[in-house]
């Protein structure tokens, strides 16, 4: 059995980061998995499953020097083809305040929703800020019964639409 | 008949363009069967092309009556020779592909076409359709056109509004996904 490292990686966004990190990891024979790399407020961050044998950690500390990186190993129990495909959606807006984010979560978790991914981001004018969040799940209870548990956020003045997703195959 | 074997990624045979049907006899109507046969025999797939089991003709299958939630839907439709006419609207909508096993991606397809093909007996059909049955037929017809639709994944972050509608053929070649 393989045995993955979940690398995480976080640090001022800058040109060359990707193509420095995973050519040093190409050229100490690392294998990459399943990676998310964003931009979040001006940071550039990497989380990334990578396989291999020796010291990371070590093995990375010159290139996150360089791209003045900060750099973290967690050894994982974790495999490839573990997808699970979301049948679930949410997109969230409304004003910018606190706890929209446990509300919203909360709510869909009591429910038996499972989030798989999600996204957010403050939009609209610096002193009117909005936050939008899109969320993919996955869910036994039928689409009606998550917007029952989102009701009452609804009716707080929130946009919370929950859709199915029906993935297409062909 | 018998279900056939399906090419799956990387094979490059599914980067082939593939040829019109010109001969309507038992053999293609055969073929069909088999096709139809195989479309059923794999994960719950909703449509198959020609070329997904190594046929390089312009055929492909669709039928999206059996979906969780009911959508507009025009049945079990064989389609030879198929060619979009029209496209209009577009949105993002998860798909996988039964050449691509294990991976379903975010893809902007046209939420309104309307579509010319023969039947199997050659005969002109005309459709008009939209969102899901929509959605699958052009995911098909890329298939003849050698297309999969990794070549197309967008990010959910996209910005739909800067971004153009299907693009038939655009960036075939030399992709590295
Ligand atoms: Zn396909």
């Amino acid at each position: 059995m393989t045995n993955w490292n979940m690398l995480t990686l976080v640090g001022e966004d800058r040109p060359g980061i990707v193509a420095g990190v995973t050519d040093a990891l190409y050229r100490r024979q690392w294998n990459l998995g399943e990676a998310s790399m964003i931009r979040l407020g001006g940071n550039f961050t990497i989380m990334m499953m990578v396989s291999g044998d020796g010291d990371l950690y070590a093995e990375l500390k010159q290139v996150a020097v360089d791209m003045k990186l900060r750099i973290h190993v967690d050894p994982i129990v974790g495999m490839l083809h573990q997808h699970v495909a979301p049948n679930i959606q949410v997109r969230v807006a409304g004003a910018d305040r606190a706890g929209i984010v446990a509300q919203v979560t909360g709510a869909l978790a009591e429910a038996g929703f499972n989030i798989l991914e999600l996204e957010s981001d403050v939009a609209g004018l610096r002193d009117k800020p909005v936050y939008i969040m899109n969320i993919q799940g996955y869910s036994e209870a039928p689409v009606e019964s998550l917007r029952d548990a989102v009701a009452p956020l609804v009716a707080q003045g929130m946009d919370v639409d929950v859709s199915p997703i029906e993935t297409m195959v062909g | 008949m018998a279900a056939l074997e399906i090419l799956t990624i990387p094979d490059e045979r599914l980067k082939q363009e593939s040829l019109a049907v010109e001969r309507f006899d038992d053999e293609l109507r055969s073929f069909i069967a088999d096709l139809e046969e195989t479309r059923q025999h794999g994960p719950a797939a909703v449509g198959i092309a020609a070329p997904q089991v190594g046929r390089f003709q312009r055929i492909v299958i669709v039928d999206v009556s059996n979906t969780r939630k009911p959508v507009p839907n025009h049945g079990y439709m064989v389609l030879v020779n198929p060619e979009i006419t029209h496209w209009d609207g577009y949105e993002i909508g998860r798909e996988g592909c039964l050449s691509v096993p294990d991976y379903t991606g975010n893809v902007i397809r046209a939420t309104h076409i309307r579509l010319k093909a023969q039947n199997p007996d050659g005969e002109t059909l005309e459709y008009e359709m939209e969102g899901f049955e929509a959605r699958a037929v052009q995911h098909e017809i890329d298939h003849l056109d050698g297309m999969l639709f990794i070549d197309r994944v967008v990010s959910r972050r996209t910005d739909l509004f800067q971004r153009k509608v299907y693009q038939k053929g655009k960036g075939k070649k030399g992709k590295s996904n």
